[in-house]
């Protein structure tokens, strides 16, 4: 069977969870294959992981110039790794590099592109879901091979234990790669919780939050939840949380298994973010609001009296 | 510093949208149609760097004929002149093949720097700056929430999921800016009816030297097959906190295996 490659996301040495579902999905499509890419020393933490689910080959291009350049190294290294294994497919994590690497990849190799996927067939049939969740298009690439981006939290990741074979690639950045210069990196403290894409819980408040201390409140729930927090543009433009926890259409998209809504109305660019969830639980104040046409269980009612009863009960069951 | 921005016209993200059921493109006569609203954002950043450094802002859109709509609004907000791609040959283009036809017509603007938005609310792919920056062989600086112009070099801070990062190059390049990056300035009356009288150079395939078979459906690098509207999700129970609401979340939420 011929490789897939799948190109890794990783994080302070760890293999981030999209890389783990894109191998369980590599598995239905040939022999997964495993692509690192970074500076000096960043493969090896990672082999025992990629291992676990069924990474076959290890494929570790390291240097600093993949590290010290925004993605058109890294693009260049993949261009000519698939030009010499010629794989049965390649996947990328459909985050900002991820994307970014196969927009890259997709004009090199002169290859069509199939953007947020949730699913691949064998047969190199990618499912998309479009306009805020409302439509599902099913695309092919029809010149080259199946190129895709993979919306992370699009299935479930499953072991599948083998010994990957470790494979150094040659690199060789051009100076043309060499444009875009990372000057400084800044790693934010982030605490305990799940990163949002990630998460299988999120729970997020919106403008009925009413200002920024009171958001001790949805965190509050999240971790007893174990999930991460998110927040809607309204919130986030009224400064009660950071822009980076914004879910919808101008933030980040999310699909857990439980999405809690705290005064959040449900507007349509909000729920392009979130609508994939598994199942969508709401609290609000106004029986009218369209988050309930949504919501699985919905409680109309004043959060700040509902969400820590909520708290104090699970405490309870605790 | 000469500044194209790239506009694309979109169907508002507030209403219905759809894809056409005969080529499978979306449907631009189904909802209204709007810049894209991470361009605005592009547009106001060029205006502030050229109220600070001079030189000409220049909006390129490729679109239908009706993407003119969103030309002169855009130059509404103050840019001086735009330049339109149109030719019926691009209806049903790919990402790849719209980058080709955008790189060719920047190649005949010669800018110092291209701006546009993070991504677009129809397609959400964030790919077309990397596309260009290949296809041109300049920088590509993107998800900006911050812009630094200084002479040549262009320095970004943008987010990512560790925190931040400082990018920087020199020109020419394309960044990409985020919604956090500005407010973009409403247009004035004064600006609306400046606009009208506005040069706006439209551009064929011809123009550009780009084959009819290398862009729209026919040259098209991926296609949809099918789609279809997904089954919209049904409200399930509402209850009214009567007292007891949180606790009846919780039962739910335990029902599911939440807690
Ligand atoms: C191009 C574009 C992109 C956009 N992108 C995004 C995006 O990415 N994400 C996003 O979220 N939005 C986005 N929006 C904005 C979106 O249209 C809405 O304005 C926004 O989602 C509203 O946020 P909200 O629900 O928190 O606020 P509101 O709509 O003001 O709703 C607040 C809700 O809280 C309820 N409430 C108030 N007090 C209480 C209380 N004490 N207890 C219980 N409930 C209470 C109210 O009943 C109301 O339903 C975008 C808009 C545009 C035009």
């Amino acid at each position: 069977m011929a490789e897939v490659l799948v190109v890794v996301e990783h994080s302070g040495g760890e293999v981030k969870k999209v890389t783990l579902e894109m191998l369980t999905l590599a598995r239905e499509l040939g022999t997964p294959a495993a692509v690192v890419l970074g500076g000096p020393g960043t493969a090896a933490p990672l082999v025992d992981k990629l291992s676990e689910y069924g990474a076959a080959k290890v494929y570790a291009g390291e240097s600093a110039d993949l590290d010290g350049y925004l993605v058109a190294p890294k693009a260049a290294v993949l261009a000519d790794l698939v030009r010499s294994v010629s794989p049965a497919a390649v996947l990328l994590g459909s985050t900002q590099e991820g994307k970014e690497i196969a927009g890259r990849l997709a004009v090199k190799l002169d290859n069509g592109l199939l953007a947020d996927v949730t699913a691949l067939a064998a047969d190199g049939t990618a499912t998309q879901v479009v306009f805020a969740g409302s439509t599902i298009v099913k695309s092919q690439v029809t010149r080259g091979l199946p190129l895709a981006t993979v919306r992370p939290n699009s299935l479930t990741p499953a072991p599948a234990p083998t010994t990957a074979e470790v494979a150094p690639l040659e690199v060789a950045v051009d100076d043309s790669a060499k444009l875009a210069r990372v000057v400084e990196r800044k790693v934010e403290p982030k605490g305990a919780r799940p990163e949002l894409t990630e998460a299988s819980v999120v729970v997020s408040g919106g403008r009925g939050v009413g200002n920024a201390d009171n958001f001790k409140l949805v965190e509050e729930l999240a971790d007893l939840l174990g999930g991460a927090v998110g927040a809607s543009r309204a919130a986030v433009d009224s400064g009660f949380y950071p822009h980076q926890f914004q879910v919808g259409q101008t933030g980040k998209t999310v699909s857990p298994q439980l999405y809690v809504a705290l005064g959040i109305s449900g507007a349509i660019q909000h729920r392009a973010g979130m609508q994939t969830s598994k199942t969508i639980v709401a609290v609000n104040k106004d029986a009218e609001a369209p988050i309930f046409e949504l919501a699985d269980f919905g409680v109309v009612g004043d959060l700040f009296k509902v969400v820590p009863q909520a708290a104090e009960e699970i405490r309870k069951r605790k | 510093m000469n500044i194209v921005v790239l506009v694309k016209q979109v169907p508002d993200s507030s209403a219905e949208r759809s894809l056409r059921t005969d080529d499978n493109t979306v449907d631009r006569g189904s909802a209204s149609n709007v810049i894209n609203e991470m361009d605005e954002y592009a547009i106001e950043e060029a205006l502030r760097i050229q109220e600070a450094h001079g030189g000409e802002v220049t909006i390129l859109t490729m679109g239908p004929e009706g993407a003119s709509e969103s030309i002169r609004k855009a130059l509404s907000m103050g840019p001086d002149r735009a330049v339109h791609v149109l030719d019926d040959a691009l209806h049903g283009s790919c990402a790849l093949a719209t980058s080709k036809v955008l790189a060719a017509a920047l190649g005949t603007l010669g800018a110092d720097l291209v701006l546009c938005g993070a991504e677009s609310t129809d397609g959400r792919v964030q790919v077309m700056p990397h596309m260009l920056a290949e296809r041109l062989g300049i920088a590509a600086l993107t998800g900006a929430r911050k812009l630094t112009v200084e002479g040549g070099s262009l320095t970004i801070e943008r987010q990512t999921e560790e925190g931040y990062e400082v990018v920087a190059a020199s020109t020419p390049a394309i960044v990409s800016v985020w919604d956090t990056i500005n407010e973009p300035r409403y247009p004035s009356f004064k600006g609306i009816m400046a606009a009208k009288k506005k040069p706006v150079r439209t551009l064929s395939l011809a123009d550009l030297g780009v084959a009819p078979d290398e862009v729209g459906a026919g040259g098209a690098s991926s296609a949809v097959v099918e789609h279809s509207k997904r089954p919209p999700r049904s409200g399930g129970q509402k209850v009214n906190d009567e007292g007891e609401g949180g606790v009846k979340l919780v039962e739910f939420l335990a029902s599911e295996k939440f807690v």
